[in-house]
């Protein structure tokens, strides 16, 4: 029987045919990691990995944003970003390989990450790894951790909101509970019921960072439940930003600047800049301290500041409250 | 006892939270609805289409990319489609002409339209830019009928073009020739050839169809939240190919499937806003609707079997 060549050649194309589809998509996902060298902050070498795009108007974006700013300033060398990474095992992948080629310091830009930098900054003790949001360190040498007191703009956004809603009803769109999600939601609560202590403030918390589709449902259960502010946190938000905009109901943002998605009814966004404790950290693994600290964003660090959209007419006495809760937690209050 | 702003729970379940509800749960089955009648044309001429999601996720961008390069929401469903189009050529080719393993080669579509999708996005879009939605379109007269209306009639056309799908497809399966063909090389490939029904052709077909309506699902669905965003489908086109299964290869059990799935994601995204669901319950929550899918897919699955030649090649005289 002549089956056995005619098999064989069937296989070896069908393989030769496999080996092309996965060199295709091999060659996308390389082209969805990025690398810049040319800067001149010398030979120091920054690698994040994130769960999301770098340009996510959000968690991502407010970190890329911060080491690229730091290279413009001469402080980082050369910059590396693998972004997108969802999925904890590919981002673990990411990790290990930066630490083996030797970058200095690599950031692992999301809370999900904890317990694969656990496992992988143990294997390489020269190298100096940073991982947010969180405030652990694992007890190791080599991790620092950083979070952003994001329940200080929090507070902040929620005395406005409630200064603003004529519903007495704020809604907040939430990711998963955890890190500074959590903390700008339990801050953003406390503003509204600081400002209103009668007011309503229904929170859902979606339980996911990526769907879309469900933000924009929870967006418009709240709104159908009477809330004429919303607010929320994490990249998922833009289709509740989406829903707000239709709706004609007042947004605040947090994290990068939200203002580019709904001009008509972003009132104000509060934004990360890490650049000040990333220095810090780097100024510390130049000097041979390569982690356990912890470091934290907050008002009166300048980590964050409340950036506002020119295009709203935030009323005087609203604004003023804003200033004086900023000035009040500033001064430890 | 009380627990929505102070109501008591008795209180909860008013007729605007049903329909608000019910609403809500069309709009979520939309995509899946599309996606999985698409999937049902392959399986039921034998072809297994992993590829989904990928497919939905360069429909979307299509989509919205077309929207925001020219206004028209129109113009991006059809872009969506066209590019659903491609892949689905793209995809018959792989599977039927190639004859490569349909599992791998459909992880390998998935794959690859996840990441081309993103890197366009990057590449020609950037930062998110929203864009015009469908409008909503209150049908006559229906639309006025109390609480029907609020639920039914008053969705974007896109909506009412999903569901017209469904009767669509059930007449082309089982009342056409070309539905008869699809049955035939779906279970006995063998015979529909020896009475001279070209295998290899109406299985390009219907990978066609399947890559069209995944490319419209997706389209459907970035132009309906306004926005693209990297993995914008969240694995969709996965729950579209469970739902297949669900709906047991035929039309009217794949729209139970996946207003089921909606409307369970929507009464729990309801329910936390009315805080009914205790937040420490949250993500238990959360996994119900994958829960409860699995489960009703386990006793659809027992009662019904698959076409017999799926993810099975066809060689003449093999």
């Amino acid at each position: 029987m002549s089956v056995s060549p005619i098999r064989g050649g069937t296989l070896k194309k069908t393989s030769i045919r496999m080996i092309i589809l996965l060199a295709v998509v091999a060659l996308v996902a390389a082209a969805c990691g990025s690398s810049d060298d040319s800067g001149d902050g010398g030979d120091f070498r920054v690698a994040i990995v994130a769960p999301s795009a770098s340009n996510d108007l959000a968690f991502t974006q407010s970190i890329v944003d911060a080491v690229n700013k730091l290279k413009d300033d001469g402080v980082i060398g050369e910059v590396a970003v693998t972004d997108g990474t969802f999925v904890v095992d590919d981002a673990a992948v990411a990790i290990r390989d930066y630490a083996s080629d030797g970058y200095d310091l690599v950031i692992a830009h999301g809370s999900q990450y904890g317990g694969s930098l656990q496992e992988i900054a143990p294997d390489f003790p020269e190298t100096s790894f940073a991982w947010g949001t969180s405030a652990d360190t694992f007890g190791l040498s080599n991790v620092y951790s950083y979070e952003a007191a994001s329940d200080q703009g929090g507070r902040v956004m929620g005395i406005m909101a409630a200064a603003l809603s004529q519903s007495g009803v704020v809604g907040i769109v939430g990711p998963i509970e955890v890190g500074d999600a959590k903390l700008y939601v339990d801050g953003f609560k406390a503003g509204v019921l600081i400002q209103n202590p009668a007011a309503d403030v229904p929170v859902n918390y979606i339980d996911s960072f990526s769907d879309v589709a469900l933000a924009s449902e929870a967006a418009t259960s709240l709104i159908g439940n009477g809330a004429d502010v919303l607010s929320g946190t994490a990249q998922m938000v833009v289709g509740a930003v989406g829903v707000a905009k239709t709706e004609g109901v007042l947004w605040f943002g947090t994290q990068a600047n939200q203002t580019s998605l709904a001009p008509e009814i972003v009132v104000a966004s509060q934004v990360y800049h890490w650049e000040g404790i990333l220095e810090e950290m780097i100024n510390n693994v130049k000097d041979g301290n390569l982690g356990g600290e912890l470091f934290a964003i907050t008002f009166a660090n300048d980590g964050l500041v409340i950036e506002y959209n020119d295009g709203y007419d935030l009323p005087d006495d609203v604004k003023k409250l804003a200033d004086d809760a900023i000035d009040l937690i500033k001064s430890g209050g | 006892m009380t627990g929505v702003f102070g109501a008591a729970y008795g209180e909860i379940f008013t007729a605007a939270v049903l329909v608000a509800i019910v609403a809500s749960a069309i709009r979520l089955a939309v995509p899946l609805l599309l996606a999985a009648l698409g999937e049902t044309f392959g399986q039921r001429s034998g072809v297994l289409n992993l590829g989904v999601d990928g497919m939905m996720l360069l429909g979307a961008f299509a989509g919205y990319y077309a929207v925001l390069k020219t206004g028209n929401v129109w113009v991006g469903l059809v872009a969506a489609g066209v590019i659903g189009l491609m892949l689905g050529l793209a995809s018959a080719v792989i599977a039927v002409t190639l004859k490569a393993e349909q599992g791998i080669s459909g992880i390998g579509i998935y794959l690859f339209g996840l990441g081309m999708s993103d890197l366009l996005f990057q590449k020609l879009v950037g930062t998110p830019i929203p864009i015009d939605t469908f409008p909503k379109v209150n049908v006559p007269l229906l639309s006025d009928i109390p609480y029907i209306g609020d639920m039914f009639f008053q969705h974007s056309l896109v909506v009412y073009m999903a569901f017209a799908a469904i009767p669509v497809s059930m007449f082309v399966i089982n009342h056409t020739t070309f539905g008869m063909n699809i049955r035939a090389v779906g279970e006995y490939p063998e015979a529909a050839d020896t009475l001279g029904v070209s295998v290899a052709r109406v299985r390009y077909a219907t990978q066609l169809i399947g890559g069209t309506l995944a490319g419209l699902a997706g389209g459907a669905l970035a132009i309906s939240l306004g926005i693209f965003q990297q993995n914008l489908t969240n694995g969709a086109g996965f729950i579209a190919i469970a739902l297949v299964y669900f709906g047991a290869w035929r039309p009217t059990g794949i729209m139970l499937g996946a207003l089921l799935f909606g409307f369970i994601n929507a009464l729990v995204l309801e329910l936390k806003t009315l805080e009914v669901i205790p937040r420490d319950l949250s993500n238990l929550a959360a996994m119900a609707p994958a829960i409860i899918t699995i489960l009703a897919l386990v006793f659809v699955a027992r009662r019904f079997r698959a076409p017999a030649a799926l993810t099975k090649p066809f060689t003449r005289g093999k």
